[in-house]
């Protein structure tokens, strides 16, 4: 009994120790967490229920409420067609995204000669991407698939679709390289995960008589739910803070303008904020909700 | 003395065996892989022609992708009007510096989340996946007026800063980085070194350290990259002072009309695409050297260090 409190004691003792030492390892991120995200965002949310303005002494605020909120989502058309066009182009382009990286890592998986060559052809976009560099090539026309725009079989198309179809297919044929270039990181989570699926598995199954077909769908596909939940989320989230998504940009705008200011610039972040979530939160749910019924 | 060739041999040539995918399968495959790599590498070489192109070459409907002759005019004009020495520096420093306190301040919370045990751990975990799906827009404005009070506005300090607290760019990932790399690290040597003595501390720098050299390397560059391309933030905290790269792309034109104003050049110096697209180029290229000396990093960063394994 006296051993096994002394023992206690110690454990405990021991116990302290290490969650002190814990603390003071990441003591540095709970303050830089508390100064640069969780203040800001605090502070930023006030901002959104006044009326701000910056003067020369300082900045003066005047209490709104809700007012910011209630001009964006039914003042500024502008900003509603933008939120309600970054779903869409979400929803049309993870979907590519998900289905592309899952081919390429696919065929990268074999075993061919030039793999590394392949492999570094589909990285590079993602060293050399950014805003600036995109919004060049976009100028040039050089991100659209290649001829395909420019045949009037497809314009006519196009123009015949009705509109709600009609902005997504557009965005599609326009920045279809670009959405192909957002695949880099993911082309490799996957490869990486086919990587680590138990070859015997797939023996097994051969010697049962599976054919490489029904072991893809039957051992690949499942195997790789989660990834593919981590790949839509990762590419949601990338392709949403991409500097020239034209809400940011909006939103960029707003802050300097006069008929907007810091207020009503922050109602619109936390609105495109509370859209964000939600997205990641549907594909999340739709994602998982399919991986269980699979099994 | 047999030279002929069975049909079994025929069979396996094309179709495949047992150890080869075979001649017909090889073809579909390369082709394809071929034709994706060339969308892929498409505005990349639309962009290098583009940018070797002279006036007559542009308007010349017959040249698409060979330029008649060889022609660098472009280039000296959008090195003008970068002002490429100093924007390179700018940009070099703008990124390594931050990169490297984010990498070493990023090691020490992963190690601390993989090597201790202490109440609020999973908390922290949500809140660190937090930093990585809160947008800037939603935080950019009271730091935009804390750095103006504090007089770094348009100073690199303005970037090291979050970097010092684990709060630069994309830090949650680095973060994880670190802490799938010191979970999957055996203890045993750094249990031994404490019963010698060692502190916590020594134990990080002397032995952790060293044996995450590869996630180290990783962190550093992928760090390098996104700050190099981050231009949001960049724009807002460095306007004013420090011009980074991107910055000047973005500015090109008016950067442009400056040094060859419209009015006074002739029409042959007037800006067009082939040099914006000589800047576009100019702009990436230290990425793509970059690139091409530690290709076998970039390419095999997730099997490295584990990321996925979360």
């Amino acid at each position: 009994m006296k051993i096994n409190r002394a023992y206690g004691g110690i454990e405990m003792k021991h116990r302290t120790r290490e969650a002190l030492y814990g603390y003071g390892f990441v003591m540095l991120w709970i303050i830089g967490f508390g100064l640069f995200t969780a203040i800001p965002l605090i502070q930023t949310f006030l901002y959104s229920l006044n009326k701000v303005t910056v003067k020369a002494t300082g900045i003066e605020q005047v209490f709104i409420r809700w007012d910011n909120y209630r001009r964006a989502l039914f003042a500024d058309a502008a900003f509603v067609e933008l939120l309600v066009e970054y779903v869409i182009e979400m929803l049309a382009s993870v979907p590519i995204i998900i289905i592309f990286s899952l081919i390429i890592a696919l065929f990268l998986n074999l075993r061919f000669r030039f793999k590394g060559v392949f492999r570094t052809i589909f990285f590079l976009p993602v060293v050399i991407t950014s805003g600036p560099v995109i919004q060049e090539l976009t100028a040039q026309g050089a991100t659209s698939a290649p001829g395909l725009q420019n045949l009037t079989s497809v314009a006519n198309f196009v123009a015949e679709l009705p509109k709600y179809l009609r902005s997504p297919v557009e965005y599609l044929l326009t920045s279809f390289i670009l959405i192909l270039w957002f695949s880099g990181v993911q082309i490799l989570i996957y490869l990486s995960s086919l990587q680590k699926i138990d070859k015997s598995i797939y023996e097994a199954a051969a010697i049962d008589g599976a054919s490489a077909w029904e072991s893809f769908w039957k051992i690949t596909l499942p195997s790789l739910s989660t990834t593919t939940t981590i790949i839509a989320i990762y590419s949601i989230i990338t392709l949403s803070h991409f500097s020239e998504n034209k809400l940011i940009r909006y939103i960029y705008l707003q802050t300097y303008s006069v008929e907007g200011g810091f207020g009503y610039a922050s109602a619109l972040s936390f609105l495109y904020f509370a859209v964000l979530v939600l997205l990641l939160l549907i594909v999340y749910l739709a994602l998982n909700f399919r991986a269980r019924r699979s099994y | 003395m047999k030279t002929f060739i069975t049909i079994d041999q025929i069979k396996s040539f094309l179709f495949g065996s047992r150890t080869s995918y075979g001649l017909i399968f090889n073809t579909i495959l390369y082709s394809l892989l071929a034709a994706i790599g060339f969308v892929y590498l498409y505005p990349l070489l639309f962009m290098f022609v583009t940018s070797l192109k002279d006036m007559s070459d542009l308007l010349n409907p017959m040249v698409q992708w060979i330029p008649t002759h060889l022609y660098l005019g472009n280039y000296i004009k959008a090195y003008n009007v970068l002002n490429y020495p100093r924007t390179l520096m700018a940009s070099l420093s703008v990124s390594l510096i931050p990169s490297l306190i984010q990498t070493a301040v990023c090691a020490l919370i992963g190690y601390g989340l993989a090597r201790y045990r202490f109440w609020g751990k999973k908390l922290l975990f949500a809140l660190i996946l937090a930093t990585f799906i809160i947008p800037a827009q939603n935080t950019f404005i009271p730091q935009l007026l804390a750095y103006r009070d504090l007089g770094i506005l348009g100073h690199i300090n303005a970037i090291i800063l979050p970097a010092i607290f684990g709060q630069g760019y994309k830090s949650a990932i680095f973060i994880l980085i670190f802490y799938q790399t010191f979970l999957s690290m055996p203890k045993v040597l750094e249990e031994a070194a404490r019963l010698d003595g060692a502190s916590d501390l020594k134990i990080f720098i002397q032995i952790a350290v060293p044996a995450a050299v590869p996630s180290i390397i990783v962190s550093l560059i992928f760090s390098v990259v996104w700050y190099w391309n981050e231009t949001f933030l960049t724009n807002i905290f460095l306007e004013g002072g420090v011009k980074t790269l991107p910055m000047q792309l973005a500015k090109f034109v008016q950067a442009y009309e400056n040094l060859y104003p419209p009015g006074v050049v002739n029409i042959a110096d007037r800006l067009n695409e082939a040099v914006k697209m000589s800047g576009t180029f100019l702009n990436i290229l230290p990425l793509l050297v970059m690139y091409f000396i530690l290709q076998k990093w970039f390419v095999e960063s997730i099997e490295r260090t584990g990321i996925t394994g979360e």
